[in-house]
């Protein structure tokens, strides 16, 4: 049957089921005894189980079988939930998820079978029933296949196909070979080192494989080969229908080849390189808990090379019904005014004097569009539940690795963002959160001694605020320590001692956000290498948001984060400079002032203004710009008064047109954008006005 | 037969005119020709970039191919036209030519390779001289012309 198109239904669900899983396992971990959530968590495990089965992905299938097994024990009441089954479970979960990875980056579950979780399970399983004791056997058939592994490695240094390297295509080629029946073998070749003509001798055994399959991989490459750059041996990968025999034959037949070391492709061999399966294995025998810690890290490193290559899943959102019919309605709508302007343009001359109706239809039509924008837009907006949803669960096996007693309190997860956004900010959110684990929050002791509640408290809250989404990410930890920063920093020369005595304590804090600025005094593999918060900052400015951050020394720290709410369409405010048109983000308008000429003052030659008592530099636009202003010096000058973060400045204009609500274009990669102008946009007589880049130009 | 061989060994151009010369650009690469259309400056670009303009709801950025091929800089006239070359699937880019005159087909032996002066980068985006009849159409080498843009930019 071709599943194919059930591919995507598949994907989405199965994340769905999978997220359910986490959740729920979480709330069996707090309460052992929750028989609503092990019924739950049994329905969405055998789900799975029947949905990867369908789909025919079989290892998938079989993991989750044997994890349900053990739902199923629990739930009947013959076991009961202890930490190392949670434990155990969620790395199944794990596993499961990296199948899915797998599958929407390539369309395959990929040969990974997680032998060590179920042959773990198994043992779980057998335990919680009383069947048998501790972890022995496990431990021996690990230690019964490192062995195995051993001896396979002693040939291995004849079997130089085995260091192969595939690419993609070719694991993908030898995976299809085998599917189809036919046998991938890795063959390596010695060549008698009397032989005059090595490279003739290499041809005929070429010529003789070729005739019983396809070389797919040679090392060295056959253009080498036949200019003959290489020792005496060759290797290559085969694939065909013969028989291991019958190809170790032919290749002897060619004369003058010393010996031929070959052996069959497993399916399983293809995906991870031989050295990593030895590696792996050993660790196995040394201790099967490591072994398991293990696995999720070769398969994080495998995801991460699959995250590069194309998804075959198209993005896709799941819009609501009702939204879709909203859109209907508007939609049919815009027909009936279009045919409303019509008919008065058909209506005779009389008609036509009278211009009111005309004026009555374009009010209809303009509150059409704008509510055809607002709904199209909130189909686009995704609830940043589908981010968060799975922070718990990090937070959990965060505060395990760093034994420190943590909660994650998650509020307005409903609050929607546009689809752009919700797909970048999931990382920078992470490196926030493992910062407050790590780096915020005081151990155990720390916490006991001053008298704050054991487990601390890491809050993540978003909220909408005007046309911004706003997400806090507190602590009630140690907060920063300014001073630590200034120390710091010092040290490490980004500023000198008299810059630090001048800087109040948020510009240093700020420092944070500089790149490779880290005080983490040890270096742990949550947090710590100092790439953590300007990667964070960084990424939220590319968004169009900004970062903050707010702390009280003792009391814990806050980062805000601020994003717009979606980033295709913006309110702007447009502006002329000479004979040409600008757009400023009004997000980033504070406000437009006139200010007399005389007003404005020098300080380092440049030129400032004292609004309000507030010193702001000015920016003279057409300069910047290179715009050849048309307009005789006035006595007043136009200021519109931009922010950045909580910096103030004052962009001089020729005048101001209005607001007006824009679509973002990309001006193209050919022409050297030099970041000053963010994009383009089309005005409604259509000319093209450019988007100033406020950040790059404050 | 004589017809199977010229499509088989030749090329289609747009032959276009820079002041007295002809330039020919693989059709393959052309999609669109417009007419002259008023174009927004953009700040700091490169000098032979004449700025963006609108094309049926697309912004895309213009450039002078005298001002590329440091000639005089053009008077627009009535012939004036903006090309829109695709030189990949995914960016559009037009190119300023004082006229388009016609598409010719020109087979692959009658273009003679141009020597690579080092000392003038020009040549570098010129790909063959074409003889038609009389006449000698300078092919230019699109990939080169933009690649360098990239160059530029990094």
């Amino acid at each position: 049957m071709d599943v194919s198109q059930y591919l995507e239904i598949f994907i989405d669900e199965t994340k769905e089921h999978l997220q359910s899983l986490n959740e729920q396992l979480l709330i069996l971990e707090k309460e052992p005894e929750n028989e609503g959530t092990i019924n739950e968590i049994f329905r969405a495990a055998h789900t799975l189980k029947g949905m990867s089965g369908t789909m025919g992905y079989k290892r998938m299938q079989n993991l989750t079988h044997n994890m349900e097994n053990i739902f199923s024990e629990i739930r009947n009441g013959k076991m009961s939930v202890t930490a190392t089954i949670v434990d155990l479970l969620f790395k199944g979960l794990d596993a499961l998820e990296n199948y899915l990875a797998n599958i929407s980056s390539t369309g395959d579950e990929g040969t990974e079978e997680y032998t060590d979780i179920i042959s773990q399970l198994d043992v779980c399983l057998k335990q919680g029933l009383g069947e048998m004791p501790a972890a022995a056997p496990a431990a021996n058939a690990a230690v019964a296949v490192a062995v195995e592994e051993k001896a396979a490695e002693a040939s291995s240094d004849k079997e130089k196909y085995r260091a192969f390297k595939y690419a993609d295509h070719e694991k993908h080629a030898m995976n299809e070979a085998i599917a189809t029946g036919q046998h991938a073998y890795g063959i390596t070749v010695f060549i008698q080192e009397t032989c005059l003509l090595k490279a003739a001798r290499a041809f005929l055994v070429f010529k003789t494989l070729e005739g019983l399959g396809t070389v797919i991989k040679s090392d060295p490459a056959v253009q080498d080969i036949e200019d003959e750059r290489f020792e005496f041996d060759f290797s290559m990968v085969l694939i065909t229908k013969e028989s291991l025999e019958a190809v170790k034959k032919a290749i002897m037949s060619v004369s003058e080849v010393d010996s031929v070391y070959l052996s069959e492709i497993k399916a399983d061999e293809i995906v991870m390189p031989k050295e990593e399966v030895v590696e792996q294995k050993q660790e196995t025998a040394g201790a099967t808990q490591a072994a398991v810690a293990q696995a999720p890290q070769a398969a994080a490193e495998k995801k991460q090379t699959t995250q590069n290559s194309k998804p075959v899943v198209n993005r896709s959102v799941r819009v609501d019904i009702e939204k879709l019919d909203d859109l209907m309605n508007l939609v049919s709508e815009l027909i009936i005014a279009k045919n409303g302007l019509v008919s008065i343009n058909n209506a005779d001359e009389s008609a036509k004097q009278d211009n009111s109706g005309f004026n009555e239809q374009i009010e209809y039509l303009e509150r059409i569009t704008t509510n055809l924008h607002t709904s199209v837009m909130k189909v686009r907006m995704v609830p940043l539940e589908s981010v968060v949803n799975r922070f718990p669960r990090m937070i959990r096996d965060l505060s395990k690795k760093l034994d420190k007693k943590m909660e994650l309190y998650i509020s307005g997860e409903d609050t929607e963002l546009d689809r752009t956004v919700i797909d970048e900010i999931g990382d920078p959110l992470l490196h926030l959160l493992r910062n407050a684990a790590d780096h915020g929050l005081e151990s155990n002791e720390e916490r006991a001694a001053l008298g704050k509640p054991e487990t601390g408290s890491i809050i993540l809250n978003a909220f909408q605020e005007g046309n911004n989404v706003v997400i806090e990410v507190k602590d009630d930890g140690k907060g920063i320590d300014a001073e630590k920063i200034k120390a710091k920093a010092i040290a490490k020369g980004t500023i000198t001692a008299e810059q630090g005595d001048a800087m109040s304590d948020k510009e240093i804090i700020d420092l944070l956000f500089r790149p490779s600025f880290s005080t983490a005094e040890k270096i742990s593999d949550v947090s710590g290498r100092g790439v953590g918060l300007d990667v964070v900052k960084t990424k939220i400015e590319s968004l169009g948001g900004d970062v903050e951050v707010r702390t009280t020394l003792g009391q814990g720290s806050n980062f805000i984060i601020r994003l717009p709410l979606t980033l295709a369409i913006i309110q702007s405010l447009m502006v002329e400079l000479g004979t040409e048109k600008y757009a400023i983000p009004l997000g980033s308008i504070q406000t437009i002032e006139d200010i007399p000429v005389s007003d404005v003052k020098y300080v380092q030659t440049k030129e400032v203004i004292n609004l309000r008592g507030t010193v702001i530099p000015l920016i003279r636009l057409n300069e910047v710009l290179d715009v050849e202003s048309v307009k005789a010096q006035d006595e007043n000058l136009t200021v519109v008064i931009v922010t950045k973060g909580d910096k103030l400045a004052g962009f001089v204009v020729d005048n101001l047109i209005g607001q007006q609500e824009i679509v973002i274009k990309s001006i193209g990669k050919y022409i050297n954008n030099s970041k000053m102008i963010s994009g383009a946009t089309i005005l409604g007589d259509g000319e093209v006005a450019l988007i100033l880049d406020v950040n790059t130009l404050v | 037969m004589a017809d199977n061989v010229s499509t088989m060994d030749s090329k289609q151009y747009i032959v276009v005119e820079l002041g007295n010369e002809q330039y020919g650009i693989d059709i393959q690469y052309i999609d669109n020709i417009v007419r002259m259309q008023r174009i927004t400056r953009v700040p700091k670009a490169q000098r032979f970039f004449k700025g963006v303009i609108n094309l049926r709801g697309e912004v895309i950025p213009v450039m002078s191919l005298r001002l590329k091929f440091d000639f005089e800089e053009e008077e627009y006239t009535n012939k004036t036209r903006i090309l829109i070359i695709k030189p990949d699937a995914q960016a559009s880019v037009g190119i300023i030519v004082d006229a388009v005159k016609e598409v010719l087909t020109i087979s692959n032996d009658m273009i003679d390779k141009v020597a690579r002066d080092i000392n003038d980068e020009r040549t570098a985006y010129l790909s063959g001289v074409g003889k038609h009849e009389d006449r000698l159409i300078s092919i230019l080498n699109i990939a080169e012309i933009f690649m360098e843009k990239e160059a530029e930019n990094a």
